[in-house]
């Protein structure tokens, strides 16, 4: 009786499920296994993209390290390896993702401060010392300025006598959702879309074990959007880099296996398993329906999950720790290749190593302790399951067709269309916060006044921004100048023709042209954005 | 006359960061409660900022900083506002502000400073006060 006086809380997913308190074998009507289920490795690979998942291929864990130098990145790194992370993910400062030296004046407090400073190969070559390129997978998180950074990981490759065939990167290298949300744009969406697409077509011909594109979506996830707009907008986004590098000559079948993916969960990992296993169908069923893909690798999901962190708080921040334990576990339930947590500072600072470490063992202790990733698909053939995975299928497509219908992720960014969906979106939420519709446990209920809960804060320290210059004007002296010039002028030329940008990027970072030298021809031939009003 | 107008606030994104989801929806909540809001965009210099301030005559000025770098721009800021002869326009600053930062902005005359966990009602208050405080003064 007493449950009756609960009926003011709704339940429901964001999307526009209203959830019923059971579900049952009714539930399942309408769906056939081997028509739309199948088994893991099958078409259309809604239980998962290979055979034997995890038992297979464990997931690969990333942490998102790097700050101040090179040196100390490369500490850092070391740290962490030597307990066991299996691979690198490398955070870059905002100038780097912007394209300025650290002497640029509009640099000049935020060298190094949120990622490590990159000004010239020198730095690349700083942070990958006495790591063996040939043998670890490395992410970058780049995206206005992806060639450059992936020119300088394949000219260090080079340098260590690592071939192009051998070296394992992923540059996030997806413009367009910077546009709408992360904000580390330069150039306006055709020109930034243009570089995203030299950069797969690059890969794709000459680096086989690249990734070069991580549609991100899960930023615009964490920005407002839910999860059907994440993934219909990150498949909208795809389709975008797709087409483009299809309208070049290329064929689906050579690009489509070099895009990834990147989604965020939040924390109820029904709904988040469901995303996964959705994803995964809607996308195959389109490779193979609209974009004729024949090669059955041309039609798997590959996803990276991970995220969270607009659930974190910073009451109570060891409680975030579950938090993420949560989202590890929709990654894992649904399926993703790879896993990226936040760490429980992270709501505050650049995390400390121990929270970097509790990050990784999270990861460990599920899938090497606990076996959770000892079976495939294991929460398949749930009634509630299904269902969900089958409406938040449907959801998905409503999503992808608006888009379309508003002429695609390019024009819809432009106009800013999805940008005020998810500032909406946003808004909502923290309404629903403010009115504890949405509950944060310690943060906007149960909050225990007065407890003090200390995490240790990453110290910034301002002398990098002096030690970076003192580098980069060693540098300039010290390298061919002539050669450098020659170099830009290439690049100039490139970016003013229908040449691929990579070429002549790689050949000028090799000679120790600087990132703001390079985004400065850039900018002159392409231009810089300008922000549409939302609001 | 000014009792007339609604209060005008300037939402600025000063620095080289690009998360912007806190700075818009505070804007959001401001002109819900009936203020105008100018928002500046991403990436605006400190100049820029103190520039539209003065040409748009606003009466709070709102700044959002995830990166960190809250220290150095907050100091800037208040320098250039100083300059210009606007130093009565009170600046609220909010973004991953560590609470040990708080007593050292206030120090270089930031008005207030809302967390990541000040409800959107309270940003409402503090900026309607701040605002206020001014045109009293």
């Amino acid at each position: 009786m007493a449950e009756r006086k609960k009926e003011a809380k709704k339940y429901e997913f964001d999307w526009g499920l209203e959830l019923k308190p059971v579900y049952k074998p009714e539930d399942l009507l309408g769906i056939e296994y081997e028509r739309d289920i199948a088994n893991p490795g099958d078409y259309p690979y809604i239980r998962g993209t290979f055979p034997l998942m995890y038992r297979s291929r464990p997931p690969l864990y990333r942490i998102y390290s790097g700050f101040l130098s090179g040196e100390d990145t490369n500490a850092r790194l070391r740290y962490l390896f030597e307990r066991g992370m299996p691979t690198m993910s490398i955070a870059l400062d905002l100038p780097t993702q912007l394209g300025l030296d650290s002497d640029d004046p509009r640099a000049e407090d935020e060298v190094g401060r949120i990622g490590v400073a990159i000004d010239t190969l020198q730095d690349m070559e700083d942070i990958l010392k006495g790591i063996d390129l040939g043998k670890v997978s490395t992410n970058i998180t780049i995206n206005a300025l992806a060639p450059i950074l992936l020119s300088m990981y394949v000219a260090v490759g080079e340098k260590q006598g690592v071939g192009k065939d051998q070296i394992n990167i992923v540059t996030q290298n997806d413009i367009l959702k910077e546009y709408v949300v992360r904000g580390a744009w330069i150039f306006p969406p055709k020109p930034g879309l243009r570089m995203t697409v030299d950069v797969i077509e690059y890969c794709a011909r000459e680096i086989p074990k690249a990734s070069p594109v991580s549609v991100a979506a899960g930023h615009i996830r964490s920005s407002g959007a839910n999860a059907a707009q994440e993934i219909g907008w990150g498949f909208a986004i795809a389709f975008a880099y797709l087409q483009t590098a299809l309208n070049r000559g290329m064929d689906v079948d050579q690009v489509a296996s070099f895009i990834t993916f990147t989604f965020h969960n939040k924390l109820n990992f029904f709904e988040e398993a469901a995303k996964y296993r959705a994803a995964r169908r809607v996308w195959a069923k389109l490779l193979k329906e609209r974009f004729g893909a024949k090669n059955p690798r041309s039609l798997l999901l590959r996803s990276f999950g991970g995220g969270g962190m607009e659930e974190l708080t910073m009451q109570e921040p060891l409680n975030n720790i579950i938090r993420e334990t949560l989202v590890a576990l929709g990654c894992i339930l649904g399926g993703v290749q790879g896993i990226g947590l936040c760490c429980y500072d992270e709501a505050y600072t650049i995390p400390s190593p121990e929270a970097q470490l509790i990050q990784m063992r999270t990861v460990q202790i599920i899938m090497e302790e606990a076996g959770l990733g000892d079976v495939a698909d294991p929460l398949g053939g749930s009634y509630y399951l299904e269902r969900l995975t089958t409406e938040l299928e449907k959801a998905i497509i409503k999503v992808l067709e608006d888009v379309e219908k508003a002429g695609g992720a390019v024009k819809a960014i432009e106009d800013g269309l999805i940008q005020r969906i998810c500032a909406k979106g946003a808004y909502e939420r923290q309404k629903q916060i403010d009115s504890v519709e949405k509950v944060w446990v310690g943060a906007n209920k149960y909050v225990s006044e007065g407890e003090q809960w200390d995490v240790k804060l990453h110290e910034y320290d301002p002398s990098i921004r002096e030690r970076q210059i003192q580098k980069l004007n060693r540098i300039r002296k010290e390298r061919d100048n002539a050669k450098v010039e020659k170099c830009l002028k290439e690049i100039k030329e490139a970016a003013e023709s229908d040449t691929n940008i990579v070429p002549s990027t790689l050949e000028a970072v090799k000679a120790y042209a600087t990132v703001g030298e390079i985004t400065g021809v850039l900018r002159k031939v392409f231009g810089e954005f300008k922000e549409p009003a939302i609001f | 006359m000014s009792q007339q107008r609604p209060i005008r606030v300037l939402i600025g994104k000063p620095g080289l960061d690009g998360h912007d989801v806190g700075a818009k929806i505070v804007s959001m909540a401001l002109r819900d409660a009936g203020m105008e809001v100018i928002y500046t965009g991403l990436h605006s210099t400190v100049d820029q900022i103190v520039q539209i301030a003065v040409q748009e005559d606003v009466d709070v000025i709102g700044l959002s900083i995830l990166s960190g770098a809250h220290l150095p721009i907050a100091q800037k800021l208040i320098q250039k506002l100083k300059d210009k002869g606007v130093s009565d326009v009170p600046v609220v600053m909010g973004g991953v502000i560590p609470k040990k930062d708080i007593p050292v902005l206030k120090n270089y005359g930031i008005a207030e400073v809302c967390q990541f966990s000040t409800p959107l009602g309270k940003v409402v208050e503090i900026v309607s006060r701040m605002a206020r405080v001014r045109k009293v003064a």
